[in-house]
């Protein structure tokens, strides 16, 4: 059973393999992020249509070219809409993902490299998680005690936390006993700097690979909540709300599920590849060539 | 979403090297001991839980006992008798223990928004999530780990590409998100399946059930795609795989008898993380479809903050995931025979 550990890696560890260099897929799937990061910021303001601008006299339209998406039940613009929602799309998965991996990977070291309580008490935890899907979690605390879009991301942030300090933690732990974590303890370095200078720059690819997949994970956390009408206020342009919204109209405009589902589906799908390829690219540094 | 299953990392590392090499009544001692230990541990994870679900009803925002009344008038009189029901005079730890011990027997009080007994509502509904939970799974192991293990054979051929495409798309496709877009184009567009309903009857259920189905199963069979195949390739470089082909064993029958045996094993540790992954799908997925299950029900209820009824499904959906769990640690047994065995890679 050497398995354990091998497992954790396994499942970050890309399926696909697309070597050192840029190939056309990734240029074009970073361009893509490029381009959510660039509506993240600007997207309200580069809609052609305002997002929450109403018509009902324009309400259900399919596509035209005005409405190049066509309007959803209240007028609004399909296409501006799913631009203007890259900003939650973006902003709550960035901090989850780095929180969660902050918080993971600080506790991670420590359950890993020290071992000691700090290990019981992160593998307790995990314990106590792996009865608890997080989407579970965020639905009954995020529904009942409220607070909106922010109370979802701090809750994503620690309920996602657990997980990495396990897999960081098994990483850890696999570590320490090679040859240069000795070399540096008999050095005489202290344990923070072997864990910091010396350990943690040989997690860094599963860490940078699992941080895009916990983005991707908290990208579908978070749509599936607004999904559901917890997290975003109402009438927020946001592409699980947008879709939540559009299961009624799917007779009068499809586009009006097709477009932000699209959005979420690819954007989701760019941040898993690129997580491959960053792992390919980190694992394969100062590798003879 | 690796991140969630990596977890299952060393969960099972220490029974094996315990039973390694030891005699036989050591070794059914230590299965014991596991058995033990996993029960006790999960008794623990239960206790925990249904600690916080009770707090539930405390951190909610506003007044208990006008939070327990809903709707209904709430006149000072009304207050005090709701506050003497559920026992709000008393300390903390004194209300836990006795909606501890109805909570023990499926009794979690009655419902803020139905009036009715929490345990029925649930009950009612529970089996149609179940039909689909089942349905689903089916769908994804039966496909995924033919898809996983093909792709394995065929690595780096089209077939694994594809593969391997497929599933990057599935991994990132919530499924509110395929299962509306199913409904679309499978029942909309072309009206090969119904838009609404649970269907009635075995057949018009499975018939009714197939979209959300295959839209829940979607997410899940391309984890267990993703896990059969890098198990799979692992196995496949494996001396003892080599050496049997040398002895002249046929590929099929190092496929299925050598590699796959051994390459299911992570793949079974691994479900209960998917379990956790399919539940939260399937809550989704009955709100995308109007389902009456029991996911559509928590929704349900957390918006209209009856909490009681929170309480009892979040106690309902934990029991589920914790007895997959052990019936996964049941199969784990079967499918490993070094742990069964205690022979170890003698």
């Amino acid at each position: 059973m050497t398995a354990p550990t091998a497992l954790s890696a396994e499942l970050v560890a890309p399926m696909t393999r697309r070597g050192r260099r840029l190939s056309a897929g990734i240029v074009l799937v970073l361009g893509f992020l490029v381009l959510v990061a660039v509506l993240a910021l600007f997207g309200a303001a580069l809609a052609p249509i305002d997002p929450r601008a109403q018509d009902l006299n324009a309400a259900l339209l399919g596509p035209t070219g005005h409405f190049w998406f066509g309007t959803d039940s209240l007028g609004r613009d399909i296409f501006s809409r799913t631009l203007a929602g890259a900003r939650t799309a973006l902003v709550g998965p960035v901090l989850v993902a780095a929180g969660a991996m902050l918080i993971g990977n600080v506790f991670g070291l420590l359950a890993g490299y020290r071992g000691g309580w700090i290990d019981t008490v992160v593998m307790r935890t995990v314990d106590l998680m792996y009865a608890l899907p997080p989407l579970l979690v965020a639905i009954v605390i995020g529904g009942v005690v409220g607070g909106g879009y922010w109370v979802a991301v701090a809750i994503l942030v620690v309920l996602f936390s657990p997980y990495d300090a396990r897999l960081i933690r098994g990483a850890a732990l696999e570590q320490r006993n090679l040859p240069y974590v000795e070399a540096s303890r008999t050095l005489g370095l202290s344990s923070a700097r072997i864990m910091a200078r010396h350990v943690w720059p040989n997690l860094l690819p599963l860490v940078v690979a699992n941080t895009f997949l916990n983005f991707a994970f908290a990208l579908v956390t978070l749509a599936g909540l607004s999904f559901i009408g917890i997290g975003v206020p109402p009438g927020t342009a946001d592409w699980g709300q947008m879709l939540a919204d559009s299961r009624s109209l799917l007779f009068d405009n499809p586009w009006a599920a097709l477009a932000p589902g699209g959005a979420l589906v690819a954007t989701a799908v760019s941040m898993n590849l690129t997580g491959d390829w960053m792992y390919e690219r980190l694992s394969d540094r100062g590798r003879t060539r | 979403m690796a991140a969630e299953l990596s977890r299952f990392a060393d969960m099972f590392g220490h029974v094996s090297r315990q039973s390694l090499n030891r005699p036989s009544a050591q070794r059914s001692a230590a299965i014991f001991r596991f058995a033990a230990k996993r029960l006790v541990g999960l008794g623990a994870v239960l206790l925990v839980i249904s600690f916080g679900t009770f707090g539930l009803l405390s951190i909610a925002p506003g007044d208990t006992a006008q939070l327990l009344l809903g709707t209904r008038e709430q006149s000072p009189e009304v207050i005090k008798s709701v506050r003497q029901e559920y026992h709000l005079d008393k300390p903390f730890l004194t209300q836990y223990g006795i909606w501890l011990r109805h909570a023990s027997r499926l009794d979690f009080g009655r419902s803020i928004r139905t009036q009715q007994s929490v345990w029925s509502g649930i009950s009612s509904r529970l089996g149609l999530s179940l039909f689909l939970g089942i349905y689903s799974t089916l769908i994804a192991v039966l496909l995924g780990v033919p898809l996983g293990i093909l792709a394995a054979v065929k690595r780096r051929h089209v077939v694994d590409r594809v593969v391997v495409a497929v599933s990057v798309v599935g991994v990132s496709t919530p499924a509110f998100t395929s299962g509306v877009a199913f409904l679309y184009f499978f029942a909309v567009l072309l009206g090969w399946f119904p838009v609404l309903g649970a269907g009635t009857g075995f057949i018009d259920r499975v018939y009714h059930l197939t979209l959300p189905a295959v839209a829940l199963a979607l997410t899940v069979l391309a984890l267990v795609v993703k896990l059969t195949r890098a198990a799979m390739i692992g196995a496949l470089e494996q001396d003892y795989v080599v050496f049997a082909r040398a002895r002249g064993v046929s590929r099929s029958g190092v496929l299925l008898a050598y590699a796959l045996r051994n390459a299911l094993v992570p793949v079974v540790t691994a479900a209960g993380a998917v379990l956790g992954v399919l539940i939260a799908g399937a809550v989704l997925v009955e709100v995308a479809f109007t389902l009456p299950g029991i996911g559509s029900l928590l929704v349900e209820s957390v918006q209209a903050k009856d909490i009681p009824m929170v309480q009892g499904l979040t106690v309902v959906i934990a029991l589920v995931i914790v007895a997959v769990n052990l019936l996964t640690d049941l199969v784990y047994l079967i499918v490993d025979p070094r742990i069964r065995f205690g022979a170890g890679a003698a």
